[in-house]
């Protein structure tokens, strides 16, 4: 078939040879690695490239899912920061204080266990290691079933009757329901639940650092654990450092779903574990305002976005 | 050597001053793994100790009853649970095979081969691993209508093919590959595709496992699909059948049963990752971002 078509082409128009042999000079040249690339290039444009593309888009827009959508300029962003009370007051406070208490602490975590963990042996480092990070194997969906049996509103829940008998209260709290105590418990069953693939990467980096590397250190006047940490151990890990603050970044702002898992509404109680993930939701598949739900995963990727230049900033290697 | 007083990393063997550490990190880890140990024991309680008050966290007389009722459970749509089960089966199985030979091709090309837009590529890929899938979900869903997938069994799988951690992750380790091995295998005749097979796939097997268990978690755990494209309840998978339990059920009676559908989630992601772990640990120390 390849031989027909190019006696066809190669003689008939001026002009066609040239482009034609530049074709065939790049397909034999870089045919092969696309012919490799193919598969995953198309998936990842259509599944990744083009819904962003479309969400940007379609956040200028209004659009119900039923009639075209509609150009609205910027106004779903005004409308997002200026109008929309339930966002400036709850789902922005919430996401902030959810991000800047859950990221940090399971990503500080994070290289605190492996650090400790690269200093015992083997196989105990092996048993431990499995423990703390399967809590992040089920991601969610299975365990909130676990968390809603502990934190049962009724007096049976386990942390109720355990409060109830040694003395504290006197009725049950319903945990999951009250807005004073639904993103406490949020935060603590995300970090519980975010030893997962940068922490590992961090073990794999502390375990790989040369060990005259700290002889060195200890020879140019280091002193301490906490010097040796700074000095030594961050540095010579920095490329999974960033690795781990990456996925950090990206596992706490992807976390939201627990709220109305845990709540079992969206929106949940009274706002209280209302997420930027959660509005999206809930403007887009309840309310059907596809643009201005549209607006806020703008919002959320540029956030994102910002969150993972600053830990690049961070750790990024200057050359 | 002896006078050395500073860390010592991955000790061969035990002393008095690895102490501390296992004071602080053996108590965590039981923290850690205690809500699982606790769906353990919650699955195998019968009726009388579900209702007990006060609530005892481990099974005094354990039985099998949960599990029985609730593989023998017909949802209201007439649906057997075990038909969730097997499409998890089906659709994870698939996923992870379908994830490793795109992703390992597409690692091999971006780092043995050379073409114009390779670090733009690259590059776009790196800036995907911060891409929160959930942020899209109104534009993927109009994508999928418009590809006409919406209720096509396909749809549970090929949303979650492209996956740029594991790209990423399989091409710093094919770079760990000496470009001389392959110039040697050109030399003797061997083709493309016979340099993949033969060479690529065989010396990254450690990053194929880590990239089939972050696969494996990402396709078991899914609900996504299910929730968003699938309306046909004979097409949607066990952890879609899970999350309705979570949105209802809240009765004592219940909890048992939820309990051990949380069992059937987490074990065979357990087992995978246990099975695996020592190949991921290799694969993650080239796991830097630079």
């Amino acid at each position: 078939m390849e031989t027909k078509s190019e006696t066809a082409a190669l003689p008939r128009i001026d002009g066609t040879p040239q482009t034609r042999s530049k074709f065939k000079k790049w397909r034999e040249k870089e045919g092969s690695a696309y012919l490799f690339l193919a598969p995953y290039l198309l998936l990842f444009f259509i599944f990744i490239v083009l819904p962003v593309i479309f969400a940007v888009g379609l956040s200028f827009t209004s659009f119900n899912a039923i009639q075209m959508p509609k150009f609205m300029g910027l106004k779903n962003y005004i409308d997002l920061f200026m109008r929309d009370s339930v966002f400036m007051q709850y789902v922005l406070p919430n996401t902030l204080k959810f991000s800047l208490i859950v990221g940090p602490i399971s990503y500080i975590l994070s290289f605190l266990l492996a650090w400790m963990l690269a200093q015992i042996q083997r196989g105990p480092r092996t048993v431990l290691a499995l423990l703390i990070y399967s809590p992040s194997l089920t991601m969610g969906v299975a365990m909130a079933v676990v968390w809603k049996t502990i934190f049962s509103g009724d007096p049976t829940g386990y942390i109720n009757s355990l409060l109830i008998r040694n003395g504290f209260i006197t009725q049950p709290i319903q945990w999951l329901q009250s807005p004073e105590y639904l993103l406490p418990i949020m935060m603590v069953v995300t970090i519980w639940s975010s030893m997962g693939i940068g922490f590992l990467a961090m073990l794999a980096g502390v375990l790989n650092i040369n060990s005259e590397m700290y002889e060195a250190g200890y020879i140019d006047g280091i002193s301490n654990r906490f010097q040796e940490i700074v000095h030594i151990t961050i540095p010579s890990m920095k490329p999974q450092m960033l690795f781990g603050a990456v996925m950090a970044v990206v596992n706490t702002f992807q976390a939201g779903l627990i709220g109305v898992q845990l709540s079992g509404t969206n929106p949940t109680p009274s706002y209280a574990g209302q997420l930027i993930v959660n509005h999206i939701e809930d403007y887009g598949f309840i309310r059907y305002e596809m643009g201005y739900a549209s607006a806020i995963s703008t919002v959320l990727l540029l956030v994102i976005w910002l969150c993972s230049k600053i830990v690049w900033k961070m750790f990024a290697e200057k050359e | 050597m002896a006078s050395f007083q500073g860390t010592k990393m991955n000790p061969s063997r035990f002393h008095i001053s690895q102490l501390k550490f296992y004071l602080i990190l053996a108590p965590l880890s039981v923290f850690m793994v205690m809500p699982i140990i606790f769906i353990f024991s919650h699955s195998l309680k019968p009726m009388d100790e579900l209702f007990a008050f006060p609530p005892r966290f481990f099974v005094q007389n354990p039985t099998m009853d949960n599990f029985r009722f609730l593989l023998s459970t017909f949802t209201v749509s007439g649906i057997p649970v075990s038909r969730y089960i097997f499409n998890s089966v089906v659709i994870t199985v698939v996923t992870v095979f379908a994830t490793i030979y795109i992703s390992a091709a597409a690692g091999y090309a971006f780092s043995k081969k050379n073409f114009k837009l390779k670090n733009t590529l690259f590059s776009i890929n790196t800036l995907a691993l911060m891409f929160v899938p959930v942020a899209v979900s109104i534009p993927r869903y109009f994508l999928v209508v418009k590809l006409g997938l919406i209720n096509d069994f396909s749809v549970n799988i090929l949303p979650l093919l492209a996956m740029p951690v594991g790209l990423f992750l399989l091409k710093q380790f094919i770079d760990q590959i000496p470009n001389e091995l392959i110039e040697a295998a050109q030399i003797d005749g061997a083709n493309d595709f016979t340099i993949f097979r033969k060479i690529i796939i065989p010396m990254t097997m450690p990053a194929i496992a880590t990239i089939a268990i972050l696969a494996f978690q990402l396709s078991w755990n899914s609900i996504e699909p299910a929730t968003l494209y699938v309306n046909d309840e004979e097409l949607k998978n066990f952890a879609y059948y899970m999350s309705t339990f979570t949105a209802t059920n809240n009765e004592v009676a219940g909890q048992g049963i939820s309990a051990a559908a949380a069992l059937i989630m987490f074990i065979p992601n357990l087992l995978i990752f246990i099975f695996m772990q020592s190949r991921v640990m290799n694969t993650m120390a080239h796991s830097g971002l630079k």
